[in-house]
């Protein structure tokens, strides 16, 4: 009688303040029956591997409109595979041009939302990728 | 490290203090079942070192915000410390979004620190069996102070925090009637209250009133702001319950660290309190007492479930409904079932 609940870490690294975005992702996720730890603003990619042991998520979700995703990205799919969670999966949302999409798969994140995804899209992207 | 490691395998990580192993330990004991209560008997021996501190009160008192404090005061004063957070789940969705982590962003990068955030989830052992598991697991980890945040609203919820060692019961001003505030058994689990916020107007008027109902035992009048109005109220003897234990009042301005200093001191003069006479030994049989009741309970209704026939309990309600049966009768046709 195991009752497994998905649980998603959404966080907002770099410096940019907003997130709008962020709050409205983590809602919908809810909403779809996932568990959602959120962990606010200006987050270094330290403190988000870190959050993504402590609470033994099986998805990092990056929001990230600054443009920083090429670096921010990598880092913490390097944080997170160096701590041993290495079945945990990453997507990024946020202002991604098109061809940053295969760079950033090729680092490993396995999910990349661009501006006008629905969450909808997010939703069943978790449901696949998480089994 | 595969999600799946055996029991066998985490318990040796996680007492040796691997937070990879715990982690996943603890989703183990919330998810369930027979993975959950091998780890659990096998962490059980080393359990029973650290101190739970249970922090409730409504939401938007602060205590997240003081939780953070009083973390960044255990460190300086060397102590590893653990975080429980619990929130509810939506009993809508059963999904759930968990918030805490936001005000503790401060503790991060400390591996003497260890945050986990919870949902209530409605498991079948209850949610004061969930939050009781995953604290035997922190506590098995090393931690020496173990915080647990409810918030205090729910009866769940107040047992929880009510199972702790030391129970902190937050309140803030300005969040209406204050003596409605700690009605439902609040003042019965708290061994220390806060009142957070005290940079904000009507603090005193907050102050007052817990005051006002923790001493009436002093025989001294009281002075009370209800409504806007002073009143001079007569003492009534409150039944001293907590065995010599005097219930204090202390502000705080979690947000800028005021009056944290005094909070952590006096739940380590309760923690020493608790030492002396045995009173420790006598809170934790109790602690036992429910806990084993508990795990009866939700094993009990989880067999009675899996024993009825699909629609018999909804056909015995129906008749119920219709009077044709009373309640007590149903019951026990329910309980005959059972064998
Ligand atoms: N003015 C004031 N605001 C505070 C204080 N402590 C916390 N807050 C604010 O109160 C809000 C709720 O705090 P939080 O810790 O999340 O409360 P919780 O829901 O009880 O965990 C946040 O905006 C905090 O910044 C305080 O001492 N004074
Ligand atoms: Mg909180």
């Amino acid at each position: 009688m195991a009752d497994r609940k998905i649980r998603i870490l959404v966080a907002k690294p770099g410096l940019d303040g907003h997130d709008r975005g962020a709050k409205v992702v983590a809602r919908a996720l809810r909403d779809a029956g996932f568990e959602v730890i959120y962990t606010g603003i200006r987050q270094t990619p330290a403190m988000i591997a870190e959050a993504a042991l402590q609470e033994d998520v099986d998805v990092v979700g990056l929001s990230i409109l600054s443009g920083a995703h090429m670096t921010l990205c990598p880092k913490v799919v390097d944080l997170l595979r160096g701590q041993g969670q290495d079945d945990v999966t990453v997507l990024v949302g946020g202002i991604i041009p098109d061809e940053d999409v295969a760079p950033l798969q090729a680092a490993g994140v396995q999910g990349v939302f661009g501006p006008g995804t629905s969450t909808q899209d997010i939703i069943e992207f978790i449901r696949t990728a998480v089994i | 490290m595969p999600k799946s490691l055996p029991p066998s395998q985490l318990i040796p990580r996680l007492l040796a203090g691997d937070r990879l192993a715990l982690s996943r330990a603890i989703s183990r004991v919330e998810d369930g079942g027979d993975n959950a209560r091998e780890l659990l008997a096998g962490v059980f021996p080393h359990t029973g070192r650290g101190h739970l501190i249970g922090i409730t009160g409504a939401p938007g008192t602060g205590k997240s915000t003081l939780v953070t404090g009083l973390v960044q005061a255990y460190r300086a004063a060397g102590l590893t410390v653990a975080v429980l957070a619990v929130d509810p789940t939506s009993p809508f969705t059963g999904g759930a979004l968990l918030g805490d982590r936001v005000r503790m962003s401060k503790l991060s990068g400390d591996a003497g620190v260890f945050v986990r955030s919870m949902a209530t989830r409605g498991s079948l052992g209850g949610l004061a069996g969930a939050t009781a598991d995953a604290l035997l697991l922190l506590d098995a980890a090393g931690y020496e102070r173990i915080l647990i945040e409810t918030v205090g609203v729910g009866q769940a919820e107040v047992e929880i925090a009510g199972t702790a060692h030391t129970t902190v019961v937050v309140e803030a001003p300005g969040l209406g009637d204050e003596v409605q505030a700690i009605k439902a058994g609040v003042l019965e689990i708290a061994d220390i209250f806060v009142v957070n916020k005290a940079d904000r107007p009507g603090v005193e008027r907050t102050v007052g009133a817990l005051e006002l109902m923790l001493h009436m035992a002093d025989g001294t009048p009281r002075q009370l702001f209800h409504h806007g109005q002073l009143l001079e109220v007569a003492a009534a003897p409150l039944e001293d319950e907590s065995d010599g234990w005097q219930v204090q009042v202390f502000k705080t301005v979690a947000a800028s660290g005021g009056g944290i200093p005094e909070v952590m001191a006096e739940i380590e003069r309760h923690r020493l309190w608790l030492a002396e006479n045995g009173r420790l030994a006598a809170r934790e049989r109790l602690r036992m007492a429910r806990s084993v009741e508990q795990i009866v309970q939700a094993e009990l209704l989880r067999r009675l479930r899996a024993a009825l026939p699909a629609d018999s309990l909804a056909e015995l309600v129906e008749e119920v409904a219709a009077r044709s049966l009373d309640p007590y009768a149903a019951a026990e046709q329910i309980l005959d079932r059972m064998g």
